[in-house]
């Protein structure tokens, strides 16, 4: 097509980040601004029997303390959940209130109960340690299996052990049984997929900024969507008229999903600017950030894979216990469900599934989407099993996958592949992904060398083939599946009268580069020059609407309602010029920024009809003037990645030390725009992976201490960490938007930490040491006891 | 209250400080420049590694006070008239950043490797820059990037970075 798609544009927004003008929410400083410090709940599961604020308010300098009781009679019940998943017989998902501050039980270490407004952030946080709080400490509950049962603690007393609600997808659970019991071989593995801690390098931030003369709030907020903020803080907390409201987004720090959901701090700065008629700023500190940002995963699983003699899967069945924490955070029901449950198919033939997810409160910090959100636990349970199954059954790991891929088919010609459980893939082809990383790897030298090793050292190769449901989503079908809210995407091209063109986009970009991405889509089906673009994001004053980043979504559903957008602009562009060349519109082509009358010399450029539509003195009779359109898409399917993931690891079998020496990841994410851009959304991708597998874990005591809340105790992957990634990728289109894209910001991590484990699996198993699991993050002191309890 | 001088990307700056002030939020607050950024409480993360006479440091980790009399280089004072310095041409050209916010401490951390080490290894890359934590790039392309300013520091011949049209 044009100069741009395809290529490795360096990205325009880097300017500024490089130069140090990136604009934060914490660089921020409004005019008479004050600063919140936050009083959390230092105890997991505690009545509150009296908060004394009197010292606090004495302090100098100190504007206004609130607590829970100041919400008692206003109507505010909390912070909502924008998802439903309803009990298998019918009832009603638990949908306990999360209060802004809570007045009479905390249910979770770092729970608020109070809230303090100063003149600066020191004297914020001193009035906050002046807080007086007196808490009847009472039992808590971490596990989600422990949880679940009779008489453990309740985290609610209207929630009967702690259930909020138990979910079951696929196959009858008579005809899994049926065709378990009638396997050759039945893989069974029971394991735990932690809890990790997203950690976007910015911690959360929030100013509320209300504006008494025009009645006006306007929240500054490091989200990922800025627009959803506002729908939920308006509509469902504070009751606020929308069209009064501006939420922004500036530059955010990251998200990894930590930052999608509607938090607390979002609503109470707002609250509370509008108490003491001055903007009030919070920002978190990394401590309390640990604590309250929504982690990930936290699965505690059994499953069963059955195999006939030929080594073709017959079966899978799968029970998970999903930790939800002690509330409800936006999406947090749909993350062990419908983006988990969905996704057993893999790449695979598997004739029956079936799956139950128990999702269960506990007292700890929210769970919610973290990067890949339910598909990087599909994939680890599928991909542990399967390369546990080869070492079982003394068959090769690549070919069992190869042997039980689902055949190639492209969503045009063939149809998409209708799983076991729910989703339709929209295009595949699997093999080559695998062919390819194995080729890369080499991977007959490896086994020759592994059987060769004398050196005090193991070696290892670990393999994961994955899938994953992007593109998120058909607003109808996630709609039957419980979301409350539609999953399009809107998109404003607005063509300047000279011919520039200002897009306005309600996916938002914290990280991704979509300000150089979504530019080379519009430059090359514009035909003009990549500067002549400007992408606009997170500002719900300048953007109509937006659903926002998440489930690797922006370029499949915000990038195609640009393209709608873009069309509508070269349609109306083409009445102008046919108009300005006396032609028929039907008789011109657009190429190369001009319109030109077939089989003629007869042009006019693009900058001359944008003119011509906004000074329309000659201009066509019955058309409005202007050229700016706005357009919502919203996708016919999920996209559907897949890739092949390779882990290299060495164990010093003295310390147990696990050293990660290569990682290969072919992945295919469809059509790719910016190879530069989508490389490092796999190398980011495959460090969060392989942190989950080596280094990373929430870890909390029986009382609900989180032990390891800081990055001194938390195993955040270093550079030292990690070997340069080894990367390639295949092209298989979407067949059902019009850039065939499917999405990349998730591939890495969802693939790579089962290839991770295994690898150490196969290199304890080429020790002798048959054990079936390591507890992930794969420490020495895990690793080295592995070894001793299972020797050869 | 204190007062301190330090001069900032060749500007000398004074303020009246608090002793508990830090370093960082005298950069950030009390003189307006935000490109240095604060992404834990225990020195762990780097995102507010400056220069503090030519050595990297991370300024959440040091008083205000201590800072009184030294010579500071904050990401605001790596380019020049002439343009960005090597390490933020390197970054650019390498695709080093996503969301730019442990971008600074990063760059002026890998300034004083490649002073102190001109033509360093991968491993030396990694190990040098081990106390500072990015959660998007995977280290990649940060340490392809540093290779590349090494590279051109020295006048080398520099590895392909493929098309630039901005």
């Amino acid at each position: 097509m044009g100069n741009y798609i395809g290529k490795s544009v360096k990205r325009v927004e880097d300017k500024r980040f490089l130069t140090g003008k990136g604009q934060y929410t914490d660089d921020i400083v409004l005019h008479q601004q004050t600063y919140a410090s936050i009083v959390r709940s230092p105890y997991a599961h505690a009545n509150i029997e009296s908060i004394d604020t009197s010292a606090a308010e004495k302090a100098v300098g100190v504007v206004a303390v609130f607590t829970g009781k100041d919400f008692a009679d206003s109507g505010i019940a909390g912070v909502p959940c924008g998802w439903q998943v309803n009990f298998k017989n019918g009832d009603i998902m638990k949908e306990p209130p999360h209060p802004l501050l809570v007045a009479d039980k905390v249910k979770h270490l770092g729970d608020a109960v109070a809230i303090v407004i100063a003149e600066s952030k020191e004297i914020a946080r001193d009035a906050a340690e002046l807080v007086d709080v007196s808490y009847d400490v009472l039992d808590s509950v971490v596990d989600p299996k422990k949880a679940a049962q009779p008489g453990a603690p309740l985290v609610h007393e209207d929630c009967p052990n702690n259930i909020c609600f138990d979910w079951e997808l696929g196959n009858p659970k008579s005809d899994v049984n049926a065709a378990i019991e009638a396997s050759h071989h039945v893989t069974t593995l029971e394991f735990v997929n932690q809890r990790v801690i997203p950690n976007a390098m910015e911690p959360r931030a929030a100013i509320g900024d209300y504006q008494a003369a025009g009645d006006k709030y306007t929240l500054y907020t490091s989200s990922q969507n800025p627009h959803l903020i506002r729908l939920l803080l308006c509509a469902f907390v504070l009751n606020l008229p929308e069209h009064k409201v501006r939420v922004v987004s500036p530059d955010v720090g990251g998200g990894f999903g930590s930052k999608i959901f509607h938090y607390t701090e979002e609503a109470l700065v707002i609250w509370c600017s509008k108490q003491i008629g001055r903007p009030v700023k919070w920002t978190s500190d990394r401590s309390e950030a640990f604590i309250t940002d929504a982690h990930g995963r936290d699965h505690v699983t059994k499953a069963d894979m059955g195999f006939d003699a030929d080594g073709k899967i017959t079966a899978l069945r799968v029970e998970t216990y999903a930790n939800l924490g002690a509330y409800l955070s936006t999406f947090a029901p749909a993350v062990p469900t419908y983006l988990h449950g969905t996704l057993l198919q893999g790449l695979y033939t598997t004739p029956v599934i079936n799956v139950d997810v128990t999702a269960v409160f506990t007292h700890t910090t929210a769970v919610d989407a973290y990067r890949g959100a339910g598909r990087p636990e599909a994939t680890y349970l599928l991909e542990r099993m399967i390369d546990l199954a080869a070492l079982e059954m003394e068959m090769d790991p690549a070919e069992l996958r190869f042997k039980n891929f689902i055949p190639a088919f492209d969503g045009v010609e063939q149809e998409g592949y209708m799983t076991q459980v729910a989703l339709q893939y929209d295009s595949g082809d699997y093999d080559p992904v695998l062919k390819k990383a194995l080729d890369m790897v080499g991977y007959d030298d490896f086994r020759a060398k592994q059987s060769a090793l004398d050196n005090g050292k193991l070696i290892g190769i670990g393999f994961s083939t994955y899938i994953e449901a992007c593109g998120i989503a058909p607003s109808a079908v996630v709609g039957a599946l419980g979301a409350r809210a539609g999953l399009f995407e809107s998109a404003q091209v607005r063509v300047q009268p000279t011919g520039k063109v200002s897009v306005y986009t309600g996916s938002h970009s914290h990280g991704q580069g979509h300000e150089t991405t979504f530019a080379q889509v519009v430059a090359d089906r514009m035909g003009i020059p990549l500067d002549d673009v400007e992408i606009v994001h997170g500002d719900s004053e300048s953007v109509a609407f937006g659903m926002g980043t998440y489930g690797s979504r922006s370029l499949a559903v915000g990038g195609s309602a640009i393209v709608k957008s873009i069309d509508k602009v070269l349609e109306k562009g083409a009445k102008i010029a046919a108009h300005l060349l006396e032609a028929n519109a039907d008789d011109l082509d657009y190429a190369g920024g001009k319109w030109t009358v077939k089989g003629t010399d007869k042009s006019i450029a693009f900058g001359d009809v944008s003119l011509t539509a906004y000074v329309p003195h000659n201009y066509p009779e019955g058309l409005e003037p202007g050229l700016d359109f706005s357009s919502f898409y919203d996708p016919a399917n999920f996209t559907y990645p897949f890739g092949a993931h390779i882990a290299i690891v060495e164990i010093d079998k003295s310390t147990g030390k696990v050293e990660l020496q290569r990682f290969i990841a072919v992945d295919d994410v469809g059509n790719v725009i910016n190879p530069m851009i989508v490389d490092g959304q796999i190398h980011g991708g495959l460090a969060q992976g392989i942190g989950q597998a080596l280094f990373e874990g929430a870890i909390y005591d029986d009382n609900g201490q989180l032990i390891n809340g800081s990055y001194m105790d938390y195993c955040m992957p270093r550079a030292d960490d990690l070997p340069s990634f080894e990367i390639d990728r295949t092209v298989t289109p979407c067949p059902h938007n019009p850039l065939g894209v499917k999405g990349a910001g998730e591939a890495g991590t969802i693939g790579s930490t089962p290839a991770v484990v295994n690898a150490v699996i196969d290199a304890l198993w080429s020790g002798g040491h048959k054990v079936k699991d390591v507890k992930m993050p794969m420490t020495p002191e895990r690793v080295w006891s592995a070894m001793q309890s299972d020797q050869a | 209250m204190k007062t301190v001088t330090l001069k900032i990307n060749g500007t000398e700056h004074t303020a009246e400080v608090s002793p508990r002030t830090l370093l960082v939020h005298l950069i950030r607050e009390n003189f307006s420049m935000t490109g240095t950024h604060i992404g834990c409480d225990t020195s762990s993360c780097g995102a507010c590694t400056i220069l503090i006479d030519g050595k990297s440091a991370k300024s959440c980790t040091i008083l205000a006070v201590q800072a009184d009399g030294t010579e500071i280089i904050t990401v605001e004072g790596l380019a020049t008239a002439e343009g960005l310095h090597p390490i933020q041409e390197g970054f650019h050209l390498n695709h080093a950043l996503h969301c730019g916010f442990c971008t600074a401490g990063v760059m002026l951390r890998a300034v004083e490797l490649l002073e102190k080490n001109p033509n360093p290894t991968e491993e030396e890359i990694r190990w040098g820059i081990s106390g500072n934590l990015c959660r998007c790039t995977g280290y990649n392309n940060i340490v392809k990037a540093i290779q590349w300013a090494s590279a051109k520091m020295q006048g080398k011949e520099l590895p392909s970075t493929e098309p630039v049209f901005v």
